[in-house]
């Protein structure tokens, strides 16, 4: 109980339980469960960034140039599944590949020449998407292959509404969770996965232990490409048009879901599951703010404090709790005193 | 022909400005003890990470690991070997758990790519038995205190393939029933074959059990010696060129006069109780006891970090409520605490600006902008007073040796001129020679009129430099000794008996 207590976690569940209260009180629409997969699906692009970002924080890294590498991932393999065809399986092979690649570029420039993160993701992303606009002249894409169209609309549990529409589970969401499922694991169980919380952790340490701190830092941007990517696909599946602008801006959306989750800017902290809740948190301000009929425009305001509270009511926690010393102070001073002479107040050292 | 199991010659390693090692030729011979002493900055951790792998040396080095030629040594190859070190930072990851700290090593270099929690906690576990000690596996190492932290690192470098253990000043943070527990796992793992490699500044310690000692000054190797040769004088002696004396201090402050500090019956539940502390300006008093008996959290209730629940505080005759930092420095307060490196440095800043941070505010020129000249000054001051060995003010103090290190730190807080001066264990980690100069300047300051506050494990350092010393056992000050009627076995034989 007391773990539970503790964990970053807890606190989000308990702001997601009291928002999702609030709003059904207001709006009984909002807690059903067609509103419900339609929230998983339609954050499923969200939340598959947010997994890759988890990584990169993990790791002690971040990365802003992400939304540029899902977005030309997304335009060039709908180009060439327009141009040549394809299936849904070569389309987010190609997407991976591409993402990966891009990924990998950030990873080994960030190593190589040591440039913090920040600038050198911050430039790739000027340099991904400048690319991408001047090559494609940032021409829309609206006429999306067949397969496209039909395996967006596959659904894994199908369910009636009291009107005969039919809802469920979309295949978008359980590529998102099994994403999330594959990621967990590995972020548990594999020496992979502990060496990412070590190196952020401590990088000189990891160095020291005989790590590979750069092979795991290409990885780890490598694996935000492949995420990126697999997203940019999503993106195109849920919205079924590719627009060279749609993605790029939302990256400090996704970062902030990543913290929301628990996970810390300062690297080794942070969890699928957490991530997953901060995701979630979002989606259900962003949702019930609709059903609640209050203006988009107050969106950016509930969100930063949504942050600011959540986050900061955990540390604040950490730093209160901090220095946790028991002593089990001695009661039986006379004794001592008339076993050893002299007892410790200097009270009467004032009288000479 | 001795069986070595390390040899390495003509070893040199040059950083901008600083020759660290000089030529040096180093051996350890199969299941020696093996002792490195040397004044800070003499290049010992710098010879340690060359045997590590972590930095590589300039070229010309031969270095020979169980008779074989290592062309290039990394940190994998050199773990391979079978060489472990305990470095003086620790090397921990804050932010994993006791069990993973532990049993990383292992994970690494075993070729499992799937980990095995249940085999990582009964590796965790066994090296923990064998130091003899018993910490929560599942809690986080940053919430650690710094002598459980020290238990981790130890503990980790005992859970692969040991044929070489290297500590860089393990002893720190210890209490003396854990270093006997741990010469005693020395001791054993020689007789396993396993060497160890010591570097320490609390050379008796060490002696107890070394076989060998080299010396380094300078960089360079002053040479090996059999332990039996040598005492302390004659190992201060080959590290600095000359010896240094005891001389006490009992200058006796004037008691007539309204006291710096005082507390009255000063009590925090769980923490310390029914404190009663006295500090004339002009008075060095010491605390001692045993880890954990409440000094640390006593010396954070008077700095504003962890405020009591009952009694007052009364500096200077007014009773004052210290709530947080800020308060205490401005009531002059100043304290060095115990775990320096981590929480009183600036590491990618520079030597300079580190030592004048906290008195920026009195280096200004009339209208107002910095007074570069002053605060040139006043660096120069500070880093000869501290005999601090630094290739210029500029260098990051991240580049410094450990001891070094904790000299500016030092510095910083002297340069603050504090009325009340609490320093926890202000001389960890700091080599023989230099040790005296800094108590030389704690008496200077208190001289001039200083209250000071020192908290100690080493019982010379509170006798030979304050005027009363307390001892403090589970949260209360349970005696007082007066330096000058007392003796190094008095109080050593009070705090034993007592102890629980
Ligand atoms: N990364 C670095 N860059 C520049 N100079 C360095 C670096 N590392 C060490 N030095 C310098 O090399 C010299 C030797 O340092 P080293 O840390 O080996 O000393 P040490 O003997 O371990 O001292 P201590 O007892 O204080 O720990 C010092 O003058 C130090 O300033
Ligand atoms: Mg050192």
């Amino acid at each position: 109980m007391k773990k539970l207590m503790a964990r970053h976690e807890t606190y989000v569940l308990t702001i997601i339980v009291i928002f999702s209260i609030v709003i059904s009180i207001i709006n009984p629409n909002f807690l059903t469960l067609e509103n419900t997969f339609d929230l998983l699906k339609s954050y499923a692009f969200t939340g598959i960034l947010a997994i890759g970002v988890l990584l990169v924080l993990i790791s002690g890294g971040i990365d802003i140039s992400f939304a540029a590498v899902a977005t030309i991932a997304e335009y060039l393999t709908v180009s060439v599944c327009i141009a040549m065809g394809g299936s849904m399986v070569s389309a987010f092979l190609l997407a991976i590949a591409v993402g990966v690649l891009l990924g990998s570029v950030n990873g080994l420039l960030i190593h190589r020449f040591s440039i913090p993160p920040i600038i050198t993701t911050i430039a790739t992303m000027n340099l991904y998407y400048g690319l991408l606009i001047v090559i494609t002249k940032g021409k829309w894409i609206y006429a999306l292959p067949d397969f496209f169209r039909s395996f967006a609309d596959v659904r894994v549990i199908t369910l009636q509404t009291a009107n005969g529409i039919p809802y469920g589970l979309s295949v978008i969401t359980v590529i998102w969770i099994i994403l999330m499922v594959i990621t967990a694991l590995m972020l548990k169980y594999t020496r992979l996965g502990r060496s990412i919380y070590a190196v952020g952790g401590d990088r000189i340490s990891a160095n020291r232990v005989g790590l590979n701190v750069a092979g795991i830092q290409v990885f780890v941007y490598g694996f935000m490409g492949a995420m990126a990517a697999v997203a940019g696909i999503v993106q195109a599946l849920l919205v079924q048009t590719v627009a060279p602008n749609s993605i790029v801006g939302k990256e400090l959306n996704v970062i902030a879901a990543v913290v929301l989750g628990g996970a810390s800017l300062a690297g080794g902290i942070g969890t699928v599951f957490g991530t997953f809740l901060g995701v979630m948190l979002l989606a259900i301000v962003q949702n019930g703010m609709t059903l609640m009929k209050v203006s988009a425009v107050w969106y950016d305001v509930f969100v930063g404090l949504v942050i600011i509270i959540s986050v900061g009511f955990s540390s604040w926690k950490q730093k209160t709790g901090g220095r946790r010393v028991k002593i089990d102070v001695r009661e039986d001073l006379p004794e001592l005193a008339a076993a050893y002479g002299g007892s410790g107040t200097d009270t009467e050292r004032e009288n000479h | 022909m001795e069986n070595l199991f390390l040899s390495m010659q003509g070893i040199n390693k040059r950083y901008a400005g600083v020759q660290a090692l000089d030529n040096v030729d180093f051996a350890v011979r199969q299941g020696e003890i093996h002792c490195l002493a040397g004044t800070n900055g003499s290049g010992k951790s710098t010879l340690v990470k060359i045997i590590s792998g972590v930095v590589q040396p300039d070229p010309g080095a031969e270095i020979v690991i169980n008779g074989n030629r290592v062309h290039h040594l990394s940190s994998m190859e050199s773990i391979r070997n079978g060489i472990e070190v305990i470095y003086q930072d620790l090397s921990l990851f804050p932010n994993l758990t006791v069990q993973e700290n532990i049993s990383i090593s292992e994970t690494v270099s075993s070729r499992r790519r799937i980990i095995s929690w249940k085999k990582s906690r009964e590796t965790a576990k066994r090296a923990m038995e064998r130091i003899g000690i018993n910490l929560d596996l599942d809690a986080v190492v940053s919430g650690l205190s710094m002598a459980d932290q020290q238990l981790v690192a130890i503990s980790r470098a005992l859970t692969g393939n040991l044929k070489l253990l290297i500590m860089d000043e393990p002893t720190t943070a210890l209490t003396k029933k854990e270093i006997d527990a741990l010469l005693a796992v020395v001791l054993d793992m020689k007789a396993k074959g396993i060497a160890t490699l010591f570097i320490s500044h609390k050379l008796n310690e060490v002696m107890e059990v070394a076989e060998r000692v080299t010396v380094l000054r300078d960089g360079k190797s002053i040479g090996c010696f059999s332990s039996n040769e040598l005492d302390d004088k004659k190992i201060e002696y080959h590290m600095t060129g000359t010896t240094t004396t005891y001389s006490p201090y009992h200058a006796v402050p004037d008691t007539g006069q309204v006291p710096l500090l005082q507390t009255r019956e000063l009590s925090k539940k769980d923490n310390f109780s029914g404190i009663n502390l006295t500090v004339y300006p002009g008075e060095i008093v010491g605390i001692t006891g045993l880890l954990g008996s409440g000094r640390t959290e006593l010396a954070l209730a008077l700095f504003g970090l962890n405020p009591p629940d009952s009694g007052e505080i009364r500096l200077s005759g007014k009773p004052t409520v210290i709530g947080s930092v800020k308060q205490a420095m401005h009531h002059g307060i100043a304290y060095v605490p115990e775990n320096r490196l981590a929480e009183g440095l600036i590491l990618d800043q520079s030597i300079g600006k580190n030592i004048v941070i906290t008195v920026l505010d009195r280096l200004l020129t009339a209208l107002r902008f910095i007074d570069k000249e002053k605060v040139n000054s006043r660096i120069t001051h500070s880093v000869n007073e501290l005999s601090i060995k630094i290739p210029g003010p500029e260098a990051a103090v991240k580049t410094l040796s450990g001891g070094n290190q904790q000299r500016v730190v030092l510095a910083k807080w002297i340069a603050s001129n504090p009325g009340l001066f609490i320093l926890d264990n202000p001389t960890v980690g700091i080599d023989i020679a230099a040790k005296s100069s800094i108590h030389a300047v704690i008496k200077q300051l208190a001289l001039n009129g200083m209250g000071i506050i020192i908290i100690s494990d080493e019982i010379p350092e509170v006798l030979y430099n304050c005027n009363r010393v307390l001892v403090m056992n589970r949260g209360r000050i349970i005696r007082e000794f007066v330096s000058r009627d007392t003796t190094e076995e008095e109080i050593q034989a009070f705090i034993e008996a007592t102890a629980v």
